[in-house]
C-alpha cells in the first residue's frame, strides 16, 4: 500500500482537482481529504456518509463566577490574552493550557473538553473516502488530520488497498506536516508564477526535512512558459522529478461547476496530461534511481 | 483602520487584492501575515530595514534541581514534556519536545523545585521595511515549525494605528487565520465563482460572524464559473465590494510579480471605490 499526498504550498493551484482525477484514474484505492479547514474534495466525490464521529480535542477554561473572587491572577498569567478584564473567557483565544485552572487561588476555574470537529467514513463511486469538518474557529487541525490519516491507513490495510490518495492543505504548517508524515510520495502542484515557485520551494524544503520524495506538477503551465521553464530548471538542479504539466483550460472550471472530476469532463488534452502524470506518480523510477545512485 | 484580506479557499487572490488596495491608497502600512507562504514581498519589493527573530518561550530543566517529581508532565496540556522517574538503578530525566510546546509557562510556574526556566526558541523571522510610501512588515515561519499563530501575533505587534493597515491573511478557517484577522476592523473575503469558492466562502463567513468582524466579498475571475456566489451574497446581505473578470493579462502580470495597478492604472480607481465602500460600511 502506497500513500500519496497532493500538496502545493500556495493555495488554489489545483490540488483537489488533481486528487479527484487520481481517484477517477486509479484502481483499488481510497481517498482522504486532509484540508480540514476548507474541505472541498467532497464536492467532486459526492460521498454517502457511513460513519460520523466527533473529534474531541483540547480544552477551554471555564470560570465559576460564584467562587471567583476577581483577584485577576489568571488574567495576569494567561499568555494567550484569553481572559477578558470582566473575567469572561475568550474561547477563541484560549489554547486550553490549563495554567489558569492550576493557579486560581480559590479553584474557580475548570477545563472543559471541546468538540473541535467531526470526521466521516464515506462511500463514493471511486472507493472509500475519509474526510472531516473542523468546527468554526476551532484549532488543532493538525490533530484532526492525524486522526483521519490513522483511520484511513487502517481501512487501507484491512481492505488491502493499493493506494491512499491524500488531498493536502495549503501552507507549510501544522496540518501540512500532519498530512506529510509517513507518506511514500508528495505530489507538489504549482503554477508558473513567482508566488507559485516561491511557495513550492518552501513546501519542498518541508518534504526534504521529513524525507518525503517529491514529484512536481506544473498546472496552467502555458500562462507563463518562461516561468514554467524556470520551475523545471529549478527541479532539475535539485534532482526533483517532474511528473508533468497541465495546460490552462476553460474546461476545468466547468467540471467544478458540474461537480465532476477533470477526467470525466475536461478537454482531451487535459485528460491525457493528467493520465501521464498519474503514470509517473505511481512509477517506481524515482525510488529505483535513488537506490541505484 | 485595520483591513484584513482573507479567504477560506487558497489561491483566490488575497495577495493581489491586498497589494493593489495598498498601492491605491495613501498612508498605508502593509502586514503580510501569511507567514507559512508569504508572497506580498514579491509584488511590493520592499527595502528591508530591520530584522528580528520571533521566539516562543520553551522550558529548560535544571537537571541538578529537578527531582523528577513529574509535576511538569502532569500540567502540560500539549504532551511536550516526558519524565523518566528516578529509581535505585538510574537517575531520572526530563525530556522536552519543543515542537509541541505552546509556550504557556505552566511547567516553569508550577515546578515545586523551581527547576524550570524558560528559554527562547526561534520559530521564524519578522522583517520590516518600506516599499515607496508603504510601511511593510512580514513574517516568515521557519521550515519544519508547526506553530504559526505566535509569529503572526508578533507581526501584528507592529501595527501602526495612525495608518490604514492592510493585513494579508493566510487561507483557511482555523487558528492562523483567526490570529491574522482578529484585530481587524473590517475583513475583505476574496473568492471565486465556483462550488469550491462558495463552499469555502461560507466557512469563512461563519468564522467572521463568530469573531464579530464586519466583512464584504471580492469575486475574482468573476466570469469563470456560475452565479451561486452572487446568489449567496444577495441572500445573506453581504456586500460585493469588487468583481475582477478573468483576464490573461492580469494572470501574466501576477505570474511576473508585477502589481496590477502598476500596469493597469484604471484599477486604482476601482480599488479606491472599494475602500470608500468599506468606509461607508463601517460608519
Amino acid at each position: 500500500m502506497k500513500q500519496i499526498v497532493v500538496i502545493s504550498g500556495k493555495g488554489g493551484t489545483g490540488k483537489t482537482i488533481l486528487t479527484a482525477s487520481f481517484a477517477a484514474l486509479s484502481k483499488n484505492k481510497m481517498m482522504v481529504d486532509c484540508d480540514v479547514d476548507a474541505a472541498d474534495l467532497y464536492l467532486l466525490l459526492h460521498p454517502i456518509v457511513k460513519e460520523s464521529h466527533e473529534f474531541k480535542s483540547g480544552k477551554t477554561a471555564k470560570i465559576n463566577r460564584k467562587i471567583c473572587t476577581q483577584c485577576g491572577k489568571c488574567i495576569a498569567l494567561c499568555r494567550f490574552d484569553a481572559i477578558n478584564s470582566d473575567l469572561s473567557i475568550d474561547s477563541i483565544s484560549c489554547e486550553g493550557c490549563g495554567l489558569c485552572s492550576f493557579i486560581c487561588p480559590v479553584g474557580a476555574i475548570t477545563m472543559k473538553e471541546n468538540v473541535a470537529g467531526k470526521w466521516f467514513i464515506s462511500d463514493t463511486k471511486y472507493g472509500p473516502f475519509v474526510h472531516a469538518k473542523l468546527g468554526i474557529a476551532e484549532e488543532n487541525s493538525g490533530k484532526l488530520v492525524a486522526q483521519i490519516r490513522k483511520v484511513s491507513k487502517e481501512i487501507a490495510e484491512r481492505d488491502r488497498l493499493d493506494y491512499v490518495i491524500v488531498d493536502g492543505p495549503p501552507g507549510i504548517g501544522c496540518p501540512v506536516i500532519a498530512s506529510l508524515s509517513g507518506v511514500d510520495c508528495a505530489v507538489v502542484v504549482t503554477e508558473p508564477t513567482l508566488s507559485g515557485l516561491h511557495d513550492a520551494k518552501r513546501v519542498i524544503e518541508v518534504c526534504a526535512y521529513f524525507k518525503v520524495p517529491v514529484k512536481m506538477v506544473i498546472n496552467k503551465y502555458d500562462l507563463n512558459i518562461d516561468m514554467t521553464q524556470k520551475i523545471e530548471a529549478y527541479c532539475r538542479s535539485g534532482n526533483i522529478e517532474i511528473a508533468g504539466r497541465i495546460i490552462f483550460d476553460n474546461s476545468i472550471p466547468k467540471t467544478l461547476v458540474k461537480g465532476i472530476t477533470a477526467i470525466e469532463g475536461a478537454s482531451e488534452e487535459v485528460v491525457k496530461e493528467i493520465k501521464d502524470i498519474w503514470r509517473k506518480v505511481i512509477s517506481h523510477d524515482y525510488n529505483e534511481a535513488e537506490t541505484a545512485g | 483602520m485595520i483591513i484584513s484580506v482573507a479567504s477560506g479557499k487558497g489561491g483566490t487572490g488575497k495577495t493581489t487584492i491586498a497589494v493593489n488596495l495598498a498601492l491605491s491608497l495613501n498612508n498605508v502600512q502593509f502586514l503580510d501575515c501569511d507567514v507559512e507562504e508569504p508572497n506580498a514581498h514579491i509584488f511590493l519589493k520592499p527595502e528591508i530595514k530591520g530584522r528580528a527573530s520571533a521566539f516562543i518561550p520553551i522550558p529548560e530543566v535544571d537537571k541538578v534541581k529537578c527531582n523528577t517529581c513529574g509535576k511538569c508532565r502532569e500540567v502540560c496540556a500539549y504532551h511536550a514534556i516526558a519524565v523518566i522517574p528516578s529509581s535505585d538503578e538510574c537517575k531520572g530525566d526530563v525530556l522536552v519536545f519543543p515542537h509541541l510546546c505552546h509556550g504557556c509557562g505552566a511547567c516553569s510556574l508550577l515546578c515545586p523545585q523551581k527547576a524550570i526556566k524558560e528559554v527562547n526558541k526561534e520559530i521564524g523571522v519578522v522583517e520590516i521595511g518600506v516599499s515607496g510610501d508603504i510601511q511593510f512588515v512580514h513574517g516568515t515561519l521557519n521550515v519544519g515549525e508547526i506553530m504559526s499563530p505566535p509569529l503572526i501575533r508578533q507581526v501584528e505587534d507592529y501595527i501602526n494605528p495612525a495608518k490604514t493597515v492592510i493585513i494579508d491573511a493566510p487561507p483557511g478557517t482555523s487558528c492562523p487565520v483567526i490570529a491574522a484577522v482578529k484585530k481587524s476592523d473590517y475583513c475583505v473575503l476574496v473568492t471565486e465563482p465556483t462550488p469550491f469558492g462558495l463552499n469555502d466562502l461560507v466557512l469563512a463567513v461563519e468564522v467572521l460572524r463568530k469573531l464579530k468582524i464586519l466583512f464584504g466579498v471580492v469575486i475574482n475571475r468573476s466570469d469563470i464559473g456560475d452565479d451561486k456566489v452572487d446568489q449567496y451574497c444577495q441572500d445573506n446581505n453581504i456586500p460585493i465590494l469588487l468583481r475582477i473578470p478573468f483576464d490573461k493579462e492580469i494572470a501574466l502580470l501576477y505570474s511576473r510579480g508585477i502589481p496590477l495597478v502598476q500596469e493597469k492604472p484604471e484599477y486604482k480607481k476601482k480599488f479606491r471605490m472599494m475602500f470608500d465602500m468599506i468606509t461607508k460600511e463601517m460608519s
